[in-house]
């Protein structure tokens, strides 16, 4: 096997016949699937979810995972929160011009093992290199295949009172990407959070029916997730300040550059709305396992119809929170 | 230092705080018939107290006003449109802080020529504009020098390490601002009634406390210098209040541990080194005799402003009124084009653009559609 991705990798040719023999299939393990021009899989009869999503990162690798990580744990937590059990996932490769054979190795490594972890399989996949330049080292695209399983579900009826509960500490990937880049000047203790979340969410799925909705907060972080949740659904919502788990060092690269950790990039976390009788028992599932083991109620629905989120200050006052406007850059002072 | 931190912004705290400040507040209301009026003259005050809650806390008890203190508030329109202007010449790389890549300039902005293809970078930390030099030899690498006595030493820094490194193609566009011309000006123009400044913490550690003297001798107003957390901002307000019930005039450091007398002589000594006082143009005032920095004649090889030749225009007008948000003449939401034309998205002065600009805070954290 070569070191480095030639163009010639992605021209259909031996060379290309090769790396997906070695590296792909080799990983994968599916090699049945790769001999036709599309995988040909079984599906249980019923509603399904599909999601696709793109990964574009920098840098590749960061503390608590990479980009093959991230491409399996995002697409699988997108099916996982729309309540659907995640059983295929296909995989696009773009690769520039001299990437290194071993590290797209290590990224297909990851993405393997992830898929192991959450039980899919990586069924079909395409390959295609572009001249040095072109590209940022590696992107992949993931398309999720997931099966929704009768009478387990999110109800999408809420009610006032209903809690909104968080799985763990925000902002945990944003600022471990940010600092993994060097560009800080500080080294972070912060890992990402990037996890697959479904066997979580399915085992709370499995034990309550007073889900109202499930999201994951990755760009835009934790307030426009709920901002999102607050206008399609035309409800009032609050979250208390002095509730959000935030981690002390996020905290402090937050303070230092004037970032806001409510609109952090999160890549392992999941936000739940739940009837409020049922908020102890769904924490308690959440906390059973490692990805949630900081799992807390943040706040309430206080109503319907006006479409916005308030947080509450630790003095008492409130204020609207929106979307995040545009990109997050540090202060000068 | 967290455990600190923590306690100054801990609720049990600062609740019975906010009780003291509005109980001082309106004692000051039955003896002089008015709100108290004071002003933070720093956007991370600004910031502070919107996010914090303390300002919509206060708000019917003392009156509150963001003074000049934000970079990019105050950096001149004809500047900013300089700063775009040069990002466009050939064969340079540009290097700034965050918060100038989306303020508008009259046609665009620096995110604007940085999607059009000018190599156009954000830094951290700025000191890594130097190495940016001298990682590109063929290249022009040009850092926006915008900031108050906080980032000057920065820039001198910056200046230094390129000296040592023997770098040439390395060189500081310099907009600088000073904090006392500033208060001067608006104390003589006397468009705004204040019983007090709130100074900035971080300004004061270069400075020092008795810098502020002046305040007292010539203007017979007091300035408290405080820090940027909930109960640091809540105790700093106290205090003035306190003062101007009294009516008494003093400079109080409320950051004893951090600022002391006569502020950091290392600091001094380096921008004594370095920079000479300039005319400096300000947003919504003009140009305010040294009221800035430039570097001295013999540092003119990292003087942008002497290596690189800009044209611009004038201005386009804008019916923004940052100018007057700036020198507390308007709250932010009193500009009709507050919330509407300009937002966050959208904006069309840099008070909505900056971390610590006045529309932004306001925005952000103090609307009240609820």
């Amino acid at each position: 096997m070569d070191q480095f991705i030639s163009l010639a990798h992605g021209d259909g040719g031996e060379l290309s016949h090769r790396l997906i023999k070695e590296v792909f299939i080799e990983a994968f393990g599916d090699g049945n699937s790769a001999l036709f021009d599309a995988a040909s899989v079984d599906i249980p009869i019923g509603k399904i979810a599909v999601t696709t999503d793109s990964f574009v990162i920098k840098p590749i690798f960061f503390p608590g995972g990479s980009i093959g990580k991230l491409a399996v744990a995002g697409t699988v937590n997108d099916l996982a929160v729309s309540g659907a059990k995640p059983i295929y996932l296909t995989c696009g490769f773009v690769i520039e011009e001299g990437f290194s054979i071993s590290e797209l190795k290590k990224i297909v490594s990851d993405m393997a093992s992830e898929a192991r972890r959450t039980g899919v399989s990586i069924v079909a996949g395409d390959t295609k290199v572009v001249e040095r330049g072109s590209a940022d080292g590696v992107y992949i695209n993931t398309t999720g295949i997931g099966i929704y399983e009768p009478n387990k579900g999110c109800s999408l009826e809420f009610e006032e009172g209903d809690a909104i509960i968080v799985s763990g500490t925000i902002g945990d990937h944003g600022i471990a990407v940010l600092a993994a880049r060097g560009e800080l000047g500080i080294s972070s203790p912060v890992n990402s959070d990037c996890a697959s979340l479904n066997t979580m969410l399915a085992e709370v799925l499995n034990s309550t029916s007073g889900v109202r909705i499930m999201r994951d907060p990755t760009r835009g972080g934790l307030a426009t997730t709920l901002v999102e949740i607050a206008e399609d659904f035309h409800l009032t919502m609050k979250i208390n300040e002095l509730d959000l788990p935030v981690k002390e060092e996020v905290h402090g690269v937050c303070d230092l550059l004037g970032f806001d950790p409510l609109y952090l990039a999160n890549e392992g976390k999941a936000i739940l709305i739940v009837a409020d009788q049922e908020k102890e028992k769904v924490i308690d599932i959440l906390r059973e396992f490692s990805e949630g083991q900081d799992a807390v109620v943040i706040g309430s629905i206080m109503g319907k119809r006006k479409g916005q989120l308030l947080l509450e200050t630790p003095l008492g006052s409130k204020r609207l929170l929106t979307r995040l406007s545009g990109t997050m850059f540090p202060r000068i002072c | 230092m967290l455990e600190i931190l923590k306690q100054s912004n801990n609720p049990e705290v600062c609740k019975p705080l906010v009780e003291a400040v509005i109980e001082k507040a309106k004692e000051f209301q039955r003896k002089f018939g008015r709100m108290p009026a004071f002003m933070e003259v720093c956007g991370s005050h600004t910031m502070s107290l919107a996010r914090t809650g303390v300002k919509p806390c206060l708000k019917d008890e003392v009156n509150l006003i963001s003074g000049p203190g934000c970079p990019v508030c105050v950096t001149d329109q004809r500047s900013i449109d300089a700063m775009i202007a040069l990002a466009e010449g050939e064969n340079r790389i540009i290097c700034t802080f965050g918060d100038m890549m989306r303020v508008p300039g009259s046609n665009k902005t620096l995110l604007d020529s940085k999607i059009a293809g000018k190599d156009i970078r954000v830094l951290y930390s700025p000191v890594d504009a130097v190495k940016v030099a001298e990682d590109n030899p063929d290249k022009q690498v040009i850092f926006l020098g915008v900031g108050f006595e906080t980032t000057i030493p920065i820039l001198t820094l910056m200046v230094g390490e390129a000296e040592k490194r023997g770098i040439e193609n390395f060189s500081i566009w310099m907009t600088t601002k000073l904090v006392e011309p500033v208060l001067r000006y608006l104390l003589d123009a006397g468009e705004v009634h204040l019983d007090g400044f709130l100074l900035p913490g971080h300004v004061s550690i270069v400075l020092g406390e008795e810098s502020y003297q002046y305040l007292v001798d010539e203007y017979h107003i007091s300035g408290v210098i405080t820090g940027f957390e909930t109960a640091e901002l809540l105790f700093g307000i106290y205090k003035s209040i306190d003062l101007a019930l009294k009516e008494e005039t003093a400079i109080i450091n409320n950051h004893p541990s951090i600022v002391s007398k006569t502020g950091n002589q290392v600091i001094q000594q380096w921008m004594d080194q370095y920079l000479i006082k300039c005319d400096e143009a300000w947003r919504g005032i003009g140009v305010i005799p040294n009221s800035g920095l430039d570097l001295k004649p013999e540092y003119d090889k990292y003087n942008a402003k002497k290596r690189f030749t800009v044209e611009v225009g004038e201005p386009r007008k804008t019916k923004c009124r940052c100018g007057e948000v700036i020198r507390g003449l308007i709250t932010p939401n009193e500009c009709p084009l507050f919330g509407k034309a300009c937002n966050p998205m959208k904006p069309i002065g840099p008070c909505m653009v900056s971390a610590e600009g006045s529309c932004a805070a306001f925005y952000q954290y103090m609307r009240e559609s609820f």
